[in-house]
């Protein structure tokens, strides 16, 4: 292994917690050789020498090795089950407060809150007199903009987003589809590396965090959940993505029986009971 | 095996969409124009139409008014399959009974995410 590769391996995983294999190598090449040439660097070893020095372009190496692949209601699952399971359950659990905090980290382009925030607008009625939050976040700064203008591609709109939906939400534009603005305004999009403090995002009842630990080193996995857990509420839920668990990484998580995606925090109360809520636990924790 | 019908004037598309659609482990029979592919029907149902719009003879509306008109023709899951890409044509095709809609150009992506939609892949 080059040492211009160990060199980029070790920042990534401090700056993004990417673990980064050295089978990726095909990877580096093809993410970074336009980084290279725009940068007129001529390899990977002047690359990793000028990045421990120039910010700006450290943080274009961070955009262009992390992985941005996102489509709308992307494994379906995930969004059944906020509108089949989390969401009749938080009705109840928040009946008093009527307010719920979803928190969409390392959102990518947008599609992820964008279908969420869709679900809220379709179940409106339910929802009369809620407020209903959705904090997204992401690393790159690129994607967030992207998200933030909402606008999408032809392919990109026909992927994961039923027509119904693109017709309901979306006004065409030229080639593209743009999402409409009474969906744009219900998510608050934000820049947050997961590997710095999120604490004050505040408190959620439901983080959504899909395909990002994944790329994480067992250690960035383990810090980052436990962090996570911290942000939920007793009784709120985490949605991992298809592939993903915390079996061997945090304890403070069990399985949901809505479907194998969520889970919910370990010292959930049972959800029929009056609830010690979310907001009353920020409260406390910030009275300390 | 769920069959489905490709029904497009173009060989070119018929055969670019028969490729993913038998990659997605679809069996697949063609149509050249809405008439054609009302005679394959009538023949046999298909568990799906993938439906260009504009045809000559009959075009993909017409046929597909007629098709949910016919016994059993309530049962196959239509997806449009078009360059018309503005709402207005989205909004005519599903009113007139179609399940999902494709816009021009397509790629394999696209054909199986519609196809999930509709419960078929």
């Amino acid at each position: 292994m080059s040492h211009a590769f160990a060199a980029l391996q070790a920042f990534l995983l401090k700056s993004s917690g990417l673990s980064l294999d050295k089978e990726k190598k095909y990877l580096v090449e093809a993410r970074l050789t336009p980084v290279i040439e725009q940068a007129g660097l001529s390899d990977l070893g002047e690359l990793v020498t000028m990045i421990e020095t120039d910010k700006a372009l450290a943080k274009l190496v961070t955009e262009a090795m992390t992985v941005n692949e996102t489509f709308f209601f992307r494994d379906r699952q995930p969004f059944e089950g906020f509108r089949s399971a989390i969401l009749p359950e938080l009705l109840k659990q928040r009946a008093r407060q009527r307010k719920i905090r979803i928190w969409s980290a390392a959102c990518s382009s947008g599609q992820e809150p964008y279908s969420i925030a869709m679900i809220v607008d379709e179940e409106a009625r339910q929802l009369t007199g809620w407020t209903v939050d959705i904090v997204a976040t992401d690393i790159a700064e690129s994607v967030l903009k992207k998200a933030k203008d909402g606008v999408y591609t032809h392919f990109e709109a026909q992927r994961g987003l039923p027509a119904q939906h693109l017709v309901r939400y979306f006004a065409k534009r030229k080639d593209n589809w743009v999402i409409n603005q009474h969906i744009r305004a219900r998510v608050d999009f934000r820049q947050q590396n997961l590997m710095a403090d999120f604490s004050h995002l505040g408190m959620f009842d439901v983080i959504y965090c899909r395909n990002v630990l994944i790329y994480f080193a067992p250690d960035q996995k383990r810090d980052v959940l436990n962090r996570m857990a911290q942000r939920l509420a007793p009784d709120g839920y985490l949605v991992l993505g298809a592939a993903e668990s915390v079996i061997g990484y945090s304890s403070e998580f069990k399985p949901h029986s809505a479907n194998r995606v969520i889970l919910s925090r370990r010292s959930a109360t049972p959800h029929h009971e009056p609830l010690r809520a979310g907001a009353s636990l920020e409260q406390a924790r910030a009275a300390k | 095996m769920k069959n489905v019908l490709v029904v497009d004037d173009s060989p070119m598309i018929r055969r670019i969409a028969k490729k993913i659609l038998e990659e997605l482990n679809f069996k697949t029979c063609e149509a050249e124009d809405g008439q054609k592919a009302l005679a394959a029907v009538n023949a046999e149902m298909p568990d799906a139409i993938l439906l260009d719009w504009n045809m000559p003879v009959m075009d993909g509306l017409e046929f597909l008014i007629n098709l949910r008109q016919l016994p059993n023709g309530g049962s196959p899951k239509v997806l449009f399959c078009t360059t018309e890409s503005d709402v207005k044509h989205i909004t005519r095709a599903m009113q007139a009974g179609a399940d999902e809609y494709i816009m021009k150009p397509f790629n394999k992506q696209i054909v199986k995410s519609k196809f999930e939609e509709v419960g078929l892949c």
